[in-house]
């Protein structure tokens, strides 16, 4: 869609006041850091931004095309050009690799302070574009953006206690949650603490119900099927597995997988550490493996969903206009075309007419070798085979039964990323497809 | 002040609270242990177990967006019937018609804030190692929890009726029809046949059952009113009770052991 005056003027209100609020918001933080940890350095530092963002301010609420403060339209084009679900995927799985490895770096207040500035500046920046707005302010929507800065605020403080309490821990002192035994009453320590929370969250809750109206489109018809049809937003990482797997591995399999992993976590992980405290070089092995479940098998695939995926689930930038014309070449080839056709030049194996159901079966099955082996091998034999290797103190500890019901969920966990980057590789659509009996893998 | 002392050396007030006002200290304990609604607290708690900053109060937030989603959902009743005639209609006079018209926003935003709560939660037990012994059964309650707010929500969503509600439910749930051996379209279905009659089809399936139809229609609708309603808060609270009953009984408000 093509920017016009009214878009701009529309979202000028809303800009001013998101820019004045990251204005009070410096303010605040340079006051206390002035007056409360004697740090006038940072105290101008930030009080600088602060009068930026009020100049940020009153250009928005100009509502003009030439005053809003946006990002250059040649950026954004680059940045459609070069999004895609490869990228998304390698480029979040490597900011949060970074985010890990360098930890201590990103957990002091200053340097996160000064990463929530620019993910809000860049936000603000973004909704200047119509095509941005228009997905992120869908009302449905709203959520899922304040998800965002929920889980990096909390990720962010979790991981500066972490830090702290393995330092501590490296020295031989207890975590710091152990310091502090004394005991107070519940009344009125406790019982104030829950009703100021109630009380914050009532009114949070009444703010944005009263800002934004709860969305109600045409009546049902069962006839008319929007394109795109989504279903609701924390189920979106499912719906996007779909285009990975069909829809009884990622829609029923693998959901029932996760549930159960989720169930069994307390009763795999034998490590006596970390119990009851912020740790992460105490269980690194359950840290790493929850956080690539959490958040890169499941939220930033509803990130994808939600805001990437338009018409026919085709991708598009985050300032592309969706089009339900945008064609994909979509070239995936089975294990068996590859292998037979691609390899060994022969047709794919058919049994002769008015075979028997015997001969069906063996010829389905000879067809589906090779996918049929590569499966068995990576489900019966690789656990065995890391029992003895990487596994092998894991296994000792966890006895046979838990080790391979740890080693086969993860295994299955891996399958998504594993068939991701098949596809994007060599375009593979199923290593097994049987569509006699519609089991396709 | 004097009306006030009054008050609460009435006959009526002495009825009502068991216990004088919790001005000192063994008092402030006789509250907590005299009250149906504070006696799920301990008296006494360790300092660091009820910090802002290692709890994050997700857990207690939650418990909040689920009365809240109560008392928004009971008024809400009051105004909506589920039925093809009714649904949208009664949706479009909430906005349009009634007074205090941000009921159904309460209950929207809440039911959203709800899952990001529940899933921040779990986040932060995880985190902090909470689910380890004792408290690996809890955490499992606190699994299938999640599961049931997840439901809420999803059955939540089609009571609007219109586009959004009725199209999203059938993305969902067009997944059910791909069930193993249960689905129509799902694998190995094929294979339950009885005289060549095939036992699993788009009528008997998986999804018919979480439908109550072949598609998205007035019987779900039905359905997912009754399980939103009355079957899953009813499940809800009784797990909530189970949870918080272990809090107490697995040591406390988490914390190192």
């Amino acid at each position: 869609m093509h920017s016009n005056g009214f878009f701009l003027t529309d979202v000028a209100g809303f800009l001013g006041g998101y820019y004045a609020a990251i204005a009070a918001m410096n303010g605040v933080a340079a006051y206390i850091l002035w007056r409360k940890k004697g740090q006038p350095g940072w105290a101008i530092v930030w009080t600088a931004v602060s009068v930026v963002m009020m100049v940020l301010a009153s250009l928005a609420l100009s509502g003009s095309a030439a005053w809003v403060p946006s990002l250059p339209a040649s950026a954004r084009g680059l940045v459609n050009s070069l999004s895609g679900p490869v990228l998304y995927t390698l480029g979040t799985v490597g900011l949060l690799t970074a985010l890990f490895v360098f930890r201590r770096f990103f957990v002091q207040p200053m340097v996160a302070w000064t990463i929530l500035n620019v993910m809000l500046v860049l936000m603000g920046l973004s909704m200047a574009d119509e095509n941005f707005a228009s997905i992120v302010m869908k009302p449905d929507n709203v959520p899922i953006v304040g998800l965002v800065f929920l889980l990096a605020f909390f990720t962010w403080l979790a991981t500066k206690q972490a830090v702290v309490n393995d330092d501590r821990i490296a020295r031989g002192l207890p975590p710091m949650e152990k310091e502090n035994d004394e005991k107070v009453l519940v009344w009125p320590d406790l019982v104030y603490t829950e009703l100021i929370c109630m009380v914050a969250v009532a009114a949070f809750l009444l703010i944005w119900a009263i800002c934004l109206p709860a969305p109600l489109e045409e009546p049902a018809s069962s006839v008319k099927t929007p394109n795109p049809s989504k279903a609701p937003w924390y189920f979106l990482g499912l719906q996007e597995m779909l285009v990975y797997f069909d829809p009884w591995y990622a829609g029923v399999v693998l959901p029932s997988l996760v549930i159960f992993g989720l169930m069994a976590m307390p009763y795999l992980d034998f490590n006596k550490k970390g119990n009851g405290y912020y740790s992460i070089a105490e269980r690194k092995f359950s840290y790493l493996t929850f956080q690539f479940g959490f958040f890169v098998l499941w939220i930033t695939l509803i990130i994808l969903g939600t805001f990437l995926r338009g018409p026919n689930w085709n991708f598009f930038g985050p300032f592309e206009f969706w089009t339900p014309y945008k064609v994909e070449v979509l070239n995936n080839v089975d294990l068996p075309q590859m292998f037979w056709v691609g390899l060994l030049d022969k047709p794919l194996p058919r049994p002769p007419a008015g075979a028997g159901g015997l001969v069906q079966a063996g010829y389905i099955l000879l067809r589906e070798a090779p996918g049929l082996l590569l499966v068995g091998a990576y489900l019966v034999l690789l656990p065995p085979l890391l029992a003895v290797t990487i596994f092998r103190g894991f296994f000792a500890k966890m006895g046979f039964i838990r080790y391979m019901i740890m080693a086969n969920l993860m295994l299955l966990m891996l399958t998504l990323p594993i068939k991701m980057i098949l596809r994007w590789t060599f375009n593979l659509k199923y290593i097994i497809s049987i569509p006699e009996i519609s089991l396709n893998f | 002040m004097a009306i006030g002392e009054t008050i609460r050396n009435s006959q009526i007030w002495k009825s009502i609270f068991r216990h004088p006002m919790p001005l000192d200290r063994r008092n402030r304990i006789v509250v907590v242990l005299t009250n149906f609604f504070l006696h799920l607290h301990p008296v006494s708690i360790k300092k660091q177990g009820i910090a802002l900053s290692f709890t994050w109060c997700m857990g207690g937030v939650t418990f909040f967006l689920f009365l809240v989603e109560t008392v928004t959902g009971v008024l809400l009743m009051f105004y909506y019937r589920p039925t093809l005639e009714w649904a949208y209609n009664d949706i479009l006079a909430l906005r349009d018609v009634t007074s205090l018209g941000i009921l159904r926003e309460l209950h929207r935003w809440g039911a959203h804030a709800m899952v990001i709560t529940t899933w921040l939660h779990m986040y932060r037990v995880f985190l902090t190692g909470s689910y380890k012994p004792p408290r690996e059964f809890n955490w499992v309650i606190g699994v299938i929890l999640l599961l049931l707010t997840l439901l809420l929500s999803f059955t939540g969503y089609l009571l609007p009726w219109d586009q959004l509600a009725i199209w999203a439910i059938t993305v969902g749930s067009n997944m059910a029809r791909a069930t193993p051996f249960l689905g129509y379209e799902g694998p190995g279905q094929q294979l339950l046949t009885i005289g060549g009659i095939d036992m699993i089809t788009d009528a008997s399936d998986a999804r018919f059952g979480l439908l109550g139809a072949r598609f998205v229609g007035e019987e779900t609708l039905n359905r997912f009113y009754v399980l939103h309603c009355i079957a899953i808060p009813l499940a809800v609270a009784l797990l909530l009770a189970i949870h918080f009953w272990r809090v107490r009984k697995d040591g406390g408000i988490s914390g190192p052991l």
